[in-house]
């Protein structure tokens, strides 16, 4: 009773005056002990995870607001799920302005960390792994924040996702950025979602390095305003290992940047590096839909900056071999279904264009042709994505 | 030796079961402060049951549900409590609104005859702040359960045979399935899944202010023998759907965010899941396109997370470890009579 009013005078507060550290140690009952925690705990407290290696049976779960998990480093101290029993995630998280930060997640059987409706969440240099590299029947999501306003994943390595390393869906006011991403059927997606940048981050190694999708019937559709930058994305080129049904599925290997539908996205200043089917891609929703709010292109794409290397010389796609060899061993490092609405490429490189008109358009009607660049271009930079100072100051 | 030593032991538990009814024909009050807050550490700190084993209680009314939760099997032994003076509000087809101060209570148990345990109990305790979801785990001894903010693990066997690591949920899972808006809600006692009969005696004894028209539209699911004609086919799949799934398939409630919406009333069939393709159900999909395919279970990602024990596929996430056969079958038979177009 005393403790639940000191609890309310501190959330009154916004800073905690009784914070406790409550330390967790590996080791025989981890999983209650760790979970009660998670449930115990009062705003303004600090979960510490010592290092080592906690066996886990059952997912974790974290509904109490103002809560950070700390543990020792990403490698140190280590959650494994390697014999998980129920659950859909290995953490998951319902509550707002919670950090989660330096430690590992391995082997989930499903998720490896999602939030869910968790505004104002941290996630900083964590490591979410599926040791056994691709595989698809790793978990689909590493790092998972979904319906919230302010997400910052940052500092953090994500392995051997089965869907997207890191996914941030129907959220807004998003940054992701200094991450490696590495061996994921998508590196990084950014889906249904408004004002995100995605800046400074590693994606290797993994089918397509970077996405920016919309998809319809979502509670929240009309993704956009993406900001795409300053990123090394590397040999994307693993086989695709998403099972089939799943959206990123359909990604090609050898994907650096792909755009699906979205309004007003810019892609500058990354270095784009050995993708062998295209190191940026545009293209509409594909599938039947019904959904008035839904627009099924890609609207105002801005690309500008980027430094392009090899690539394009073996494009994973019906019909691409014979491409290849038509426009001399390599498609241009930008292509397009031709179904854009306002490409700006400032960048002095070809573009390809399949030439298709109508959303839904068999790609067997493809005309493919060099896109010829209209005379001028216009494009207004994205207004820098600012989280709330509180969120930085979490970090300090 | 061995014989008398038994009788004995019995004559002390009828002496002990004789003080016992005894004590219950004077009820001893729920302790209505332990509903309103606090965590308590056992579940005989509510008082809401004076018989042992749960069969009855004085001070809680028992219900059970048109078309239930599967649970690996379980029985459940279902209670209201509503606070003296106070009654709950019937609101058409949909949950009962409680007063605050009232508690649902469900008891899991397993087995038959001397072999029956029970293993575990939840309590939803209505306070000012809203609902409490707490779980507690049954002793050894059956003779009182405690507090088990973490869950637990225990080993049994179901009545349909399988050995399984049965899972008492801890408290934020009690959530994970009660939360809807960001707030607990109960889910069972709607109007819609709750008999006449038993609503006409709850409101009879006081508890409730009126027998809503749209009750009891969802249909018993036992039994169900023989074959069904299409539209008791349709029913008993959209119950069995709204009853197992849509506390989180459905808007502001867990997993809003697929976009699929179980609930009874939802008409919409891209809505349910009809050719509607998944959005975050990773290797859930298990390959197949869409949730629904009409004419064809096999190739609908329903079916295949309802066949799966695996965590990560298997659907529901929570609340059980084996497979609903009855269900799946319902819901098989259901996809396969659906017009492909």
């Amino acid at each position: 009773m005393i403790r639940s009013s000191i609890a309310a005078l501190a959330l009154a507060s916004a800073a905690p005056l009784f914070a406790e550290t409550q330390r967790i140690a590996p080791g025989e009952g981890a999983q209650e002990r760790l979970q009660e925690a998670l449930i115990l705990a009062e705003p303004g407290d600090e979960i510490v995870l010592e290092a080592g290696r906690y066996a886990l049976t059952d997912g974790l779960s974290l509904d109490v607001d103002g809560v950070t998990v700390r543990g020792a480093g990403m490698d140190a101290s280590v959650l494994d799920f390697t014999n998980q029993a129920g659950a859909g995630e290995g953490l998951l998280v319902t509550s707002d302005n919670v950090t989660l930060r330096d430690f590992g997640i391995e082997n989930a059987k499903g998720d490896g960390i999602k939030s869910k409706g968790a505004d104002q969440i941290i996630y900083h240099a964590l490591r979410v792994e599926w040791t056994n590299g691709p595989d698809a029947n790793n978990g689909a999501y590493g790092i998972y924040p979904v319906e919230a306003s302010n997400v910052l994943v940052q500092d953090s390595y994500v392995r051997g996702a089965s869907d997207a390393g890191i996914y941030v869906g129907q959220s807004e006011n998003i940054i992701v950025r200094r991450n490696r991403v590495v061996e994921n059927v998508a590196g990084i997606e950014i889906e249904n979602s408004n004002f995100a940048e995605v800046t400074e981050n590693l994606a290797t190694r993994n089918t397509g390095g970077i996405l920016v999708f919309d998809l319809p019937g979502l509670p929240k559709v009309g993704g956009g305003s993406v900001l795409v930058a300053r990123n090394a994305v590397i040999d994307n080129n693993t086989d695709n290992f998403a099972p089939e049904g799943n959206i990123v599925a359909g990604v090609p290997a050898g994907t650096g940047v792909m755009i699906m539908a979205n309004e007003r996205v810019q892609v500058r200043d990354n270095a784009l590096v050995n993708n062998a089917t295209s190191h940026v891609m545009l293209v509409a929703y594909t599938q039947d839909y019904d959904d008035d709010r839904y627009q099924p292109r890609p609207v105002e794409v801005a690309l500008s900056g980027n430094i392009y290397g090899s690539g394009g010389s073996a494009p994973d796609f019906p019909g691409g071999e014979m491409l290849t060899a038509a426009v001399g061993g390599a498609l241009p490092p930008v292509l397009t279904d031709g179904l854009h609405q306002g490409l700006n490429v400032f960048d002095e490189v070809p573009v390809m264009t399949l030439g298709l008109t109508e959303v839904g358009q068999s790609i067997a009607e493809a005309a493919p042709s060099m896109w010829e660049k209209p005379d001028e271009f216009s494009f207004n930079d994205l207004e820098p994505v600012s989280l709330p100072a509180a969120m930085e100051a979490r970090l300090k | 030796m061995r014989g008398s030593l038994f009788l004995m032991a019995a004559a002390a538990v009828a002496f002990v079961g004789a003080v016992t009814n005894s004590a219950a024909r004077t009820p001893v009050p729920v302790n209505d402060t332990a509903i309103m807050e606090g965590m308590p550490k056992k579940l005989s700190d509510f008082g809401f049951f004076h018989l042992p084993r749960q069969q009855k209680s004085l001070n809680a009314v028992r219900y059970e549900l048109n078309t239930p939760l599967y649970s690996d099997g379980a029985d459940k032994l279902r209670f209201a409590y509503v606070p003296h003076g106070k009654e709950a509000v019937a609101n058409g087809e949909g949950l009962l609104e409680f007063p605050v101060g009232s508690a649902l209570i469900k008891t899991f148990a397993f087995g038959e005859g001397s072999e029956r345990r029970l293993i575990e109990t939840r309590v939803l305790l209505h306070r000012e702040e809203g609902w409490v979801a707490l779980p507690y785990l049954w002793d050894e001894e059956q003779t009182d359960a405690r507090l088990a903010l973490a869950g637990a693990r225990v080993p049994l066997t179901t009545p349909a045979g399988e050995d399984i690591s049965y899972r008492v949920p801890n408290k934020n899972q009690c959530k994970q399935c009660h939360v809807l808006d960001g707030e607990v809600i109960p889910i069972g006692p709607k109007a819609r899944n709750l008999s006449r009969e038993w609503l006409r005696d709850f409101a009879y004894s006081g508890k409730l202010d009126k027998v809503p028209n749209e009750a009891d539209s969802l249909p018993p699911w036992e039994p169900r023998e023989g074959s069904s004609t299409l539209f008791e086919l349709d029913s008993f799949a959209r119950a069995y759907l709204d009853v197992n799934c849509a506390h989180c398939h459905q808007p502001g409630a867990m997993a809003s965010n697929s976009g699929l919406d179980l609930r009874w009333e939802q008409g919409d069939g891209h809505a349910i899941g009809i050719r509607k393709p998944p959005v975050a159900a990773g290797r859930g999909a298990g390959g197949h396109l869409v949730s629904i395919d009409p004419g064809s279970p096999e190739t609908s990602i329903m079916v295949h997370r309802m066949s799966s024990n695996e965590p990560g596929v298997a659907m529901p996430e929570l609340g059980k470890a084996t497979v609903d056969e009855d269900g799946l079958a319902i819901i098989r038979e259901w996809i396969a009579e659906m017009e492909t177009q």
